[in-house]
């Protein structure tokens, strides 16, 4: 099986978010960086689980530019074979999925991975832009896969549910909590990861569509209303009279 | 012209079919256009979309749209577009919704905003805001492409039945087979699915263990809300992950949140702060939590919550 895991770049989930020039950038100062959870507890794993079992290659790409190469080798470490670096900064869902969709195009993977959402700007959309740049299926918020011959039995989270589903390949999948388990890498994997392949390529073409002109901090609460312990019914008095929520 | 694609479950309209619905009514006021809604697949009184402000409601039929498959949607939604001239497709920013929108947006050649959380303005450019960092922090898009496609955040707007029900109409539009097979659907009936939910009941590690979860369940319960927990509980499998909120959970802004025995780490904030209310009862005085909260009880859960149910037993028997 030729897999593509795509692994994103996010602040890490306990990073306190600011922002600068009145606004209009991200404070990127004292963020630590780590490879976004969904992408390689789950996506990477479970890809790396499938090759294990099934034989074949798995390839990380990532968008990106080369400071993020620290970033690569750590998925490199818990056991991709080779990697793929888009020498551009990854300024929007659109802009991704074209560059990786650029390069998978003329590869022939049976199965691209991706995580279900990136943990900065949330938008669940670069699966789905794959899949159709490809002309794939596209199948999200995978939870359990299974891969016999060419058809994968996927579970996937649905509102209030889930759902099972077949496809064959070849796929775009999106991986949720679920799909497989974080691993570590072992001492073994950071050492080989060093002399294992990372090409970089230039960015293809590209048009912007939208970008973000503005950030803001949510408002601040104004401070907590403490209600005694022993009278809830003070409480449900305030939920219902003064937040109107009951 | 504006085209929303109201979502249903078993022929039934969601309440995000409904807000989507009342945003894209306000969007096309915004723009200066008319919307409209398209159904697809079986739906009970499709007509009542009007009601909430589509002025033309179409609805496909094709044995091709009885599962969700994301490429057989976006060629029905995408394929309705064009035969009516929408420049802007509205979904939801549910399952259905996220899985479509990056397609659908390719396919369309569109600016995407996914999850917005309000309606757009348009005095020169056209911009919309979002929720990122998972909910820490809000960004305002200018979508510079003629096409959009959105994704509405559930519960950022509050549907609005003041327009009459509309003749359904049907569209011809070529619909291709589904490739994804669906085997098996397992939905858990009789519970609002946590982003669709008004009132959540949840929970983390000062449950102590999940042989406690019966003094929730039952405040849930006598509230109509559904359950939550945080990602500690989840992953130790005292509850099933998909209750499991915050930032690499499920994001949810329900009207009133109540958080019993979570701390209130910055993960799990990131989910839930977009929350109407917040209650957070936890008998450590200092948990950060309290930060966050409309209204606070500093007390021992285990006392406290059952007589909270007691309390709310007797509101909603007077």
């Amino acid at each position: 099986m030729k897999l593509l895991v795509c692994v994103s770049r996010v602040p890490d989930t306990t990073t306190k978010i600011t922002f600068k020039d009145g606004g209009a950038t991200f404070n990127t100062d004292g963020v630590k960086y780590i490879l976004n959870p969904y992408d390689e507890w789950y996506a990477l794993v479970r890809a790396i689980e499938l090759k294990e079992q099934l034989g074949g290659t798995v390839t990380a790409i990532h968008v990106g530019p080369a400071a993020n190469d620290t970033d690569i080798r750590k998925a490199l470490a818990i056991g991709a074979d080779n990697a793929v670096r888009i020498n551009a900064e990854a300024s929007s869902p659109a802009f991704v999925a074209t560059q990786i969709a650029a390069h998978a195009k003329a590869e022939g993977y049976d199965i691209v991975f991706t995580g279900k959402e990136t943990i900065n700007y949330n938008n669940s959309s670069v699966g789905a832009m794959l899949a159709e740049l490809l002309d794939m299926p596209f199948v999200s918020y995978g939870t359990h896969m299974d891969v016999a011959g060419n058809t994968a039995t996927i579970t996937r989270d649905i509102e209030g549910g889930a759902e099972v589903v077949e496809v064959d390949t070849p796929f775009v999948v999106s991986a949720s909590k679920g799909m497989a388990e974080q691993r570590i890498p072992n001492m073994r994997g950071i050492m080989m990861a060093k002399r294992k392949p990372l090409k970089v390529v230039e960015p293809a073409a590209f048009e912007e569509t939208e970008k973000a002109v503005h950030y803001e901090l949510p408002p601040a609460k104004t401070g907590v209303k403490l209600v005694d312990p022993e009278n809830m019914d003070e409480l449900v008095r305030l939920l219902h009279e003064e937040a109107k929520a009951i | 012209m504006v085209l929303v694609f109201a979502e249903t479950v078993k022929g039934g309209f969601k309440k995000a079919a409904f807000e989507a619905v009342t945003y894209g009514a306000k969007t096309a006021a915004v723009l200066g256009t008319d919307c409209a809604a398209v159904v697809l697949g079986e739906a009970d009184n499709a007509g009542q979309l009007g009601e909430y402000g589509a002025s033309k409601v179409y609805q496909l039929k094709s044995d091709h749209l009885a599962n969700f498959d994301s490429q057989v949607y976006t060629a029905a939604i995408a394929g309705a577009a064009d035969k009516i001239g929408a420049s802007v497709v509205i979904l939801s920013h549910s399952s259905t919704g996220k899985s479509l929108m990056g397609r659908l947006a390719a396919r369309m050649k569109a600016g995407a905003v996914a999850a917005v959380n309000a309606v757009p303005t348009n005095d020169g450019s056209f911009k919309v805001r979002k929720p990122v960092f998972s909910g820490k922090a809000f960004a305002t898009y200018e979508v510079s492409a003629d096409k959009k496609v959105l994704s509405v955040m559930g519960n950022s707007i509050q549907p609005e039945a003041t327009g009459a029900a509309v003749a359904v109409e049907s569209l011809d539009v070529d619909v291709p087979a589904p490739r994804v097979r669906v085997k098996e659907v397992k939905r858990v009936e009789g519970v609002v699915p946590l982003p669709e939910a008004e009132l959540v009941v949840s929970a983390g590690r000062g449950m102590k263990g999940p042989d406690n979860w019966g003094i929730i369940e039952e405040l849930a319960t006598v509230m109509g809300a559904t359950t939550a927990c945080s990602r500690p509980v989840a992953d130790s499998d005292w509850r099933p992950h998909h209750e499991h909120v915050g930032q690499t959970g499920v994001a949810i802004r329900p009207n009133l949140y109540i958080a019993i025995g979570i701390s209130g780490a910055i993960q799990h904030l990131a989910g839930v702060n977009s929350s109407k209310t917040i209650v957070v009862i936890n008998k450590d005085p200092e948990a950060p939590f309290f930060k966050a909260a409309d209204y606070g009880v500093v007390a021992d859960l285990f006392d406290v919550v059952p007589r909270l149910t007691e309390s709310l037993k007797k509101f909603k028997a007077s």
